[in-house]
């Protein structure tokens, strides 16, 4: 938590900085600094400050809230959803590897096999984000639908069966099932996995590959004896830029599951958006969750060894 | 680029240093064909949308193909409250954008350019708010607009202000990646030759950045646009266009959609296309 505490001290403090090799103005780069950070602090970390204190109010919209260091409010926010806190991990963890082990393979062909068509590769991975990702998450409904191809290609091959006993399906559905939620969440971040591996993969030296096989490694020696370690930087990022908007996510679950596919999202936008007094513990919820990541992810950066990340 | 080391290498090298077992080659064939699955999968929805904005749906919900039809396309205004919430959106888009990319932008060269302190500190005040789920951002920004303008203060310009937030760290990244990758030499021959810093920046930094600029400019945008849990938190009673699909999905869900949807993918490509022809031409031209 150090670190989150460090930037509002820089914003603030405006020592010269030492001489440079070149003469700069000392103050140039503070006041280059200033109106970003001022509204990073302002609208990011303020608002973090009064959301902690709101976690410990009472009241409700009609007479206000108070601060009354109302602590059972977290009681509430961390025994009440116990189910939604497992879907929220559960859901963002296959995601996250599935993305992972969808994406290397693509990134993997673009970088090495792409040639001429690179480019054009890589466009098709990012195009179709710039379609607004609601649309495209409820297009799934139809794939996934009933009368969809998805549905007909499972019962034609008689495995509907076996579906349903590993719980993807239910009843015959496809849609409105857990399996349909990570469908989405794993279609919906994919080329946030993409992008990272392929930067670092394309920054690979094919020569060193060539070196490998030269040195009677096989494809998959070669692959993991040198790839692999080398592309550990956009693993990293990839799986990071994966799982942390995957953990907050609660579009997927509320557009292709069913109301027992709750996450954690989903009653926060509920307490703060439809319950007269729920605003509170929804404040308690968004520090646990934010705590939760934060946590989670400085443990996966130190163990990955990946500080520079930005 | 990479481009010109990359290809003569791997052609070069492979037929002659690899001994083709027909097993590498299957290998090589499993990975083309994962890949064209993975590429299928992730089109797959918007050759949906294309296809179903010509549906004329049974009943409210555009979901399942009835038959062709062209009536969406013929009107796709048939709601105003989804046209006028594009409008809002787009508006809201362009403010944060404009806004976004003059603070990142001027975070990036602070942070290439200059030496100060707490140089980490500030590192993390950037990386933070890619790092936050939505959803918390989202929550602790209604908690505090509901502290000081109270729930009725909430619209245009809390949306706005909280797109800023969640896209200043995105133009940093991108401008930062540009600017780092400059030759600094060029700017110091500026200098040498009597160029005044003013002279330096305008006629050769800004330039040299510009590439850099306008692809977190549109980045921005993107975001800005297609946000919609932030925005639903800040919002009150307006309601952007991803809000007005949200609230689709319990009305009614028109083919309309799907014809916007369509436009932005046919739009993106024409966009594409046009700037690699652009190239070509200006290239051709050299």
């Amino acid at each position: 938590m150090t670190a989150v505490a460090d930037p509002t001290a820089g914003a603030t403090q405006r020592k010269p900085a030492p001489p440079d090799h070149k003469p700069r103005r000392n103050l140039t780069p503070w006041i280059l600094l200033l109106p970003g950070l001022l509204w990073l602090t302002v609208f990011f970390l303020l608002p973090i400050l009064t959301s902690v204190s709101a976690s410990v109010q009472t009241g409700n919209y009609d007479d206000g809230f108070k601060l009354t260091w109302h602590w059972a409010n977290y009681g509430h926010a961390i025994s009440d959803y116990g189910t939604q806190y497992w879907h929220s991990g559960l859901y963002s963890t296959l995601t996250t590897v599935l993305c992972l082990a969808l994406g290397y393979p693509v990134a993997y062909f673009i970088a090495f096999k792409g040639g001429k068509w690179k480019s054009l590769l890589m466009a098709l991975v990012i195009v179709p984000s710039f379609t607004s990702f609601l649309i495209r998450t409820i297009a799934w409904e139809t794939i996934l639908a009933d009368q969809g191809p998805v549905v007909h290609v499972l019962r034609s091959a008689h495995v509907l069966g076996l579906t349903e006993a590993l719980g993807w399906t239910t009843g015959g559905h496809v849609i409105n099932t857990p399996a349909a939620v990570v469908c989405g969440m794993v279609y919906n971040f994919l080329p946030f996995t993409i992008l990272p591996l392929y930067t670092s993969l394309e920054k690979i030296d094919p020569r060193l590959l060539e070196a490998g096989s030269d040195l009677y490694c096989s494809t998959f020696t070669t692959w993991r004896r040198i790839t692999l370690p080398l592309s550990m930087p956009g693993v990293v990022g990839g799986t990071l830029l994966t799982f942390i908007p995957a953990i907050g996510d609660y579009i997927n679950a509320q557009l292709l599951g069913n109301p027992n596919t709750g996450v954690v999202g989903q009653k926060i936008e509920d307490l703060f958006l439809r319950q007269t007094s729920g605003y509170p513990v929804g404040s308690a919820i968004s520090v646990v969750m934010m705590v939760g990541t934060l946590v989670l992810v400085m443990s996966y950066i130190r163990k990955a060894g990946t500080e520079d990340l930005l | 680029m990479t481009t010109l080391t990359a290809p003569p290498a791997a052609g070069a090298g492979a037929p002659a240093v690899r001994r083709r077992s027909p097993l590498s080659w299957a290998r090589e064939h499993i990975l083309l064909v994962v890949t064209v699955a993975i590429f299928v999968f992730m089109l797959l929805p918007n050759a949906v949308i294309l296809w179903m904005s010509f549906n004329q749906p049974v009943g409210k919900f555009n979901y399942v193909w009835n038959h062709f039809s062209t009536a969406a396309w013929a009107n796709p205004c048939a709601n105003p409250a989804m046209c006028h919430s594009i409008g809002l959106s787009l508006e809201i888009g362009a403010v944060a954008t404009v806004v976004a990319t003059i603070l990142g932008t001027m975070i990036a060269f602070a942070m290439v350019r200059h030496r100060f302190k707490a140089r980490s500190g500030i590192n993390a005040l950037l990386f933070l708010p890619m790092a936050a789920p939505e959803v918390v951002m989202g929550a602790t920004l209604a908690a505090m607009f509901f502290n000081t303008v109270g729930p009725g203060g909430l619209g245009f310009w809390t949306i706005t202000i909280a797109h800023v937030m969640f896209c200043v760290s995105y133009v940093v990244v991108t401008v930062k990646a540009r600017l780092a990758g400059m030759d600094p030499t060029l700017e110091r021959a500026a200098q040498d030759l009597y160029a005044t810093p003013f002279q330096t920046f305008t006629k050769v930094t800004l330039p040299l950045v510009a590439p850099g600029i306008a692809a977190a400019a549109l980045l921005a945008f993107a975001l800005s646009v297609d946000d919609y849990i932030i925005t639903v938190f800040t919002a009150g009673n307006l309601e952007t266009f991803p809000m007005y699909i949200w609230g689709s999905v319990q009305r009614a869900y028109p083919a309309q959609i799907d014809v916007i949807g369509s436009m932005m993918l046919l739009g993106t490509m024409a966009v594409i296309a046009l700037s690699t022809i652009l190239g070509r031409v200006r290239a051709a031209r050299k």
